[in-house]
C-alpha cells in the first residue's frame, strides 16, 4: 500500500494529513500488519486535549492492545464512529476511510519535526531488514 | 503505535522449523525463551487460521514442547510408582497406548506444570511437557523419583511434534499413514508410519478443543520440513492452514484449557484451577496431596470461571476484578475476543460467592469499570459423535 506523499508520519507509525489547523490522524498499513486483526478501537471524545507524543487512545487485535501516540498537539474535533462498529476498517483502508481522529492543530511547527513519506518508508525498509537479520 | 506488551529480546531457542516459519513469513514471538510463530499473515492471519481449525484443518508446530521419558529399571512397576509419586491423576488407569491430563504439583498442592501422561509399556511412560518449564519440569523429574528404580531420560529435542487439529484432521492424515486413524479413541496414542518415517508417535490429543493429532518425528530439519509439506499438501483439499501460537491460544481458551503461569501456576492450586476430574485423591500418596487435603477443608477462597464482556471493552491477562462498588476482587488470567463466539471472553479468579452463573463482575480496563459476567464453560464445546455402542469398548479390557 502506498503513503501517501501529502501526509506525515512518526516512527511509532501514525500519519497526520494536516489542511489548515485541522489535521486528521491515523496509523499506517505497516502499523495495522504488524498488529494483525483489528477488533477494538477505543477513542478520545471531541473536547479532549491531545500532546505529541503521549498516548491518546488504543487499538486492539485479538492477541494484543497497543497504544497509539498523538503525532501532534490539539484538541480533537471529532473522532471517527464508524470505528466503534467497524474496526476491521483499519486493516483494509488504513490510510482513508479509517481515520481515528481530527484535531485543531495547537503549534503547526510541530508537523516539521515528523517524516515525509519518503523518510518513513526508509525507515520501515530499515526495521523490515533488522527483523530478518 | 507500540505493542504494550512486546517481550523483551532475549537469546531465544529455535525448533527445527524455524526457518520454515520464517521463510513463509510468520511473525515471531518469544514464547517461553522460544521464537515461534504467533501468526501467519500471508494465509490470513490469527482469525482465519482459529477459524479454519474449527471449520476444517490447521497445522501447529508444537516441537518447544518437552518429553520425558520414564522407564523401570530393574523392578518392575518402578516407573509406574514414580509417575503415581510425581503426578496427580491415576497413571495405574492408563492401558498401554492410552494418555492422561494430569499434573506435577509441589508439596504446597500448586503447579510445577500440568502434563500428558503417555503409557508407552507396562514399565515406560513418556510426560509431555510445556516449553516455558521444560528444564524446571526435567530437574523435578530427575529430583523426585531419586527413591525409585527408574530411568529419566530428556527426549525434548529428539522430536518435532505436529499438532493436526480440527474436524478434518483424520482426513489428512490418513492419506499419510498405514494406521487406521478411526481406532484410535481420544486420548490413545499407538506408533506407525507416518509420511514414509517408521515408529512415528501418533496421539489423538491436542490444545484446540477439536478432534486431531500429536504426531512426533525425528528432529532433524532435513525430515521435520518435509513431514510438515508433505501434512500441509495433504491438507490442502481441505483448506489447512499454517497455525500459529495466537490460534492456539484463542482456540485453548474457548475450550478452558490451562495455561501454565496464567490459570495454574506455583501459587494456585488443584481446587482452585477446577481441576478435580484429572487429581485422584484415592490412588494414595502423591507429591501435594496432604497439602491438598488441608486445602479442601479449609475451603476455597478463590475459583476459576469463564467470563463475557457486558459492556465494550475486552477484557486481558493481569487485568483486575472488581464488585459493582469498585472493591479488587479477582484477576483476569487469560481474555481476548473469540473469534468462534464473536463475544469478549475471559477466564478470571474470583471468590467462590461470585461465582453462579449470570453473576455481574466488573474488569478494569485501562483504569474504566467494564461489565461482564459469569458465564457457563467451556466457551465452545465441540459436537461429538454418536459414542460407539458398549459392546464395541468392552474389547479393550484387559483381564
Amino acid at each position: 500500500m502506498a503513503y501517501p506523499a501529502n501526509y506525515r508520519y512518526t516512527n511509532q507509525h501514525e500519519w497526520v494529513d494536516a489542511k489548515g489547523d485541522v489535521a486528521t490522524i491515523g496509523i499506517t498499513d505497516y502499523a495495522q500488519h504488524e498488529l494483525g486483526d483489528v477488533v477494538f478501537v477505543e477513542l478520545p471524545k471531541p473536547g479532549a486535549k491531545i500532546t505529541a507524543g503521549k498516548s491518546f487512545g488504543t487499538v486492539e487485535s485479538v492477541k494484543a492492545v497497543s497504544e497509539i501516540y498523538a503525532p501532534v498537539s490539539g484538541e480533537v474535533v471529532e473522532a471517527n464512529a464508524d470505528l466503534q462498529n467497524t474496526p476491521e476498517k483499519i486493516n483494509t483502508d488504513p490510510h482513508s476511510a479509517a481515520w481515528l481522529i481530527k484535531v485543531r492543530l495547537a503549534n503547526g511547527a510541530e508537523l516539521k519535526s515528523l517524516m515525509d513519506a519518503a523518510a518513513y518508508e526508509a525507515f520501515i525498509a530499515s526495521k523490515g531488514k533488522e527483523a530478518s537479520a | 503505535m507500540e505493542a504494550a506488551n512486546s517481550p523483551t529480546i532475549v537469546d531465544t531457542r529455535k525448533t527445527p522449523l524455524n526457518a520454515l516459519h520464517r521463510r513463509l513469513g510468520a511473525k515471531m514471538v518469544n514464547f517461553g525463551g522460544w521464537d515461534m510463530p504467533v501468526e501467519y499473515p500471508a494465509t490470513g492471519g490469527l482469525v482465519a487460521e482459529h477459524k479454519a481449525v474449527r471449520g476444517s484443518v490447521g497445522l501447529f508446530d508444537v516441537s518447544h514442547m518437552g518429553d520425558i521419558r520414564v522407564r523401570s529399571g530393574r523392578a518392575p512397576g518402578s516407573a509406574l510408582a514414580a509417575v503415581q509419586h510425581i503426578t496427580m491423576n491415576d497413571a495405574s488407569q492408563l492401558a498401554i497406548g492410552q494418555a492422561q491430563y494430569s499434573a506435577m504439583l509441589y508439596p504446597q498442592g500448586t503447579f510445577v506444570d500440568d502434563v500428558i501422561v503417555h503409557r508407552l509399556g507396562e514399565d515406560d511412560f513418556l510426560l509431555v511437557i510445556n516449553a516455558g518449564t521444560r528444564q524446571k519440569d526435567i530437574d523435578w523429574v530427575r529430583q523426585n523419583t531419586k527413591e525409585f528404580d527408574c530411568v529419566v531420560e530428556d527426549l525434548s529435542d529428539s522430536f518435532t511434534q505436529l499438532a493436526i487439529q480440527g474436524p478434518r484432521a483424520i482426513d489428512v492424515l490418513q492419506k499419510l499413514t498405514d494406521t487406521n486413524l478411526g481406532s484410535i479413541k481420544n486420548y490413545w496414542f499407538t506408533h506407525g508410519s507416518v509420511c514414509g518415517l517408521k515408529n512415528v508417535l501418533i496421539a489423538r490429543t491436542g490444545y484446540t478443543g477439536e478432534d486431531g493429532f500429536e504426531i512426533y518425528v525425528p528432529s532433524d530439519q532435513r525430515t521435520s520440513e518435509q513431514v510438515w509439506s508433505k501434512v500441509m499438501e495433504a491438507g490442502r483439499e481441505f483448506g489447512m492452514l499454517a497455525c500459529g501460537l495466537g490460534a492456539r491460544n484463542t482456540l485453548r481458551l474457548e475450550a478452558k484449557m490451562a495455561l501454565y503461569e496464567h490459570e495454574i501456576s506455583d501459587t494456585i492450586n488443584v481446587w482452585e484451577a477446577g481441576l478435580d476430574r484429572y487429581c485422584k485423591m484415592e490412588k494414595g500418596d502423591f507429591i501435594g496431596r496432604a497439602a491438598l487435603e488441608d486445602a479442601k477443608s479449609a475451603g476455597l477462597t478463590r475459583t476459576l470461571v469463564g467470563l463475557e464482556m457486558v459492556e465494550r471493552g475486552i477484557a486481558r491477562d493481569g487485568y483486575c476484578c472488581c464488585n459493582e462498588v469498585g472493591e479488587t476482587i479477582g484477576v483476569v488470567t487469560s481474555g481476548s475476543p473469540s473469534p468462534t463466539l464473536g463475544k469478549n471472553i475471559a477466564l478470571a479468579y474470583v471468590p467462590p460467592a461470585m461465582s453462579a452463573i449470570g453473576t455481574p463482575v466488573y474488569v478494569e480496563i485501562r483504569g474504566q469499570k467494564a461489565k461482564a459476567q459469569v458465564v457457563t464453560t467451556p466457551f465452545y464445546k465441540r459436537a461429538r459423535k454418536a459414542a460407539p455402542q458398549a459392546v464395541a469398548s468392552s474389547t479393550a479390557k484387559t483381564i
